[in-house]
């Protein structure tokens, strides 16, 4: 038995097409290294473990118009007591599209008294920052706000 | 070379919350810069900077390519009793650098 003349051709053509758009789509996604919110959002399961994160409690100041993504001032602060029973542990801080989404992790004690803390981060592009704070009993809270950066970080060469 | 800069009150009372300001000069490079000629610039950072009051840590942090050059971190903490506080940043390429700082509470 043969198959009709036209038959492998058709086969063919399916295939050279489907091999095509297979062969576009890692072109794609082939984009810069950027965190994606895909990675944004395994990080925070990375510390969260999977349990709810309620929005709250937690401030995060980060100037909304940043010149220089080099430098970017920001300050997280939760309001909640300090008491050696109850207290906030750790403070965490995502972005949303540098390369890697992890800034810095606060580990904080009860002896802190108050739970706050600045430092200067990069930022490779307007983008979202995400502060999460681990409280003693377990619970997260976040704040996240939205930065727009005119001049990016760590596009510079090297020379 | 590195070098810190640490700012703690002299004096406080006891019970007082202070604010503690650390800088340590370091450049950071992200690891994710370019020479011009095309090979990348490998990672060079400070991963952990922590700080304890008598011994016992205080403050930790965890940082990441995220954070700019010259780390910079202003945090709280209780006193309850005269002591000396110690800053520790350990980092890439064997980066380990000490600062202290005494305070006197009254």
């Amino acid at each position: 038995m043969h198959p009709p003349p036209n038959s492998t051709r058709r086969q063919f053509l399916g295939l050279a097409g489907a091999a095509a758009v297979l062969g576009t789509v890692p072109v794609v996604t082939l984009r810069p290294a950027e965190a994606t919110p895909e990675m944004l959002a395994s990080a925070i399961r990375n510390v969260t473990g999977g349990a709810a994160v309620k929005t709250g409690k937690v401030k995060l100041d980060v100037p909304p118009l940043v010149e220089n993504g080099n430098t970017v001032p920001l300050t997280v602060s939760v309001a909640h007591p300090m008491a050696p029973e109850d207290h906030v542990s750790s403070i965490h801080i995502f972005n949303e599209k540098n390369p890697q989404p992890n800034v810095a992790n606060f580990h904080l004690g009860s002896h802190a008294g108050r739970a706050q803390v600045s430092t200067r981060i990069r930022l490779t592009d307007s983008q979202k920052v995400v502060a999460i704070a681990k409280l003693s009993d377990g619970s997260f809270w976040s704040a996240s706000v939205d930065v727009v950066v005119t001049l990016a970080a760590c596009t510079e060469e090297v020379i | 070379m590195a070098s810190a800069l640490i700012n703690v009150p002299a004096n406080a009372k006891r019970g007082d919350i202070i604010e503690i300001k650390t800088l340590m000069s370091h450049i950071m490079e992200s690891g994710f810069r370019h020479k011009a000629s095309g090979e990348a610039v490998p990672r060079d950072i400070i991963t952990s900077f922590t700080c304890r009051f008598n011994g016992a840590e205080i403050f930790r942090a965890d940082l990441f390519p995220a954070i700019a050059a010259n780390p910079f971190f202003s945090f709280f903490t209780t006193v309850t009793e005269s002591g000396k506080f110690e800053f520790e940043w350990i980092g890439d390429k064997g980066f380990s650098e000490t600062a202290s700082a005494s305070i006197s509470v009254e």
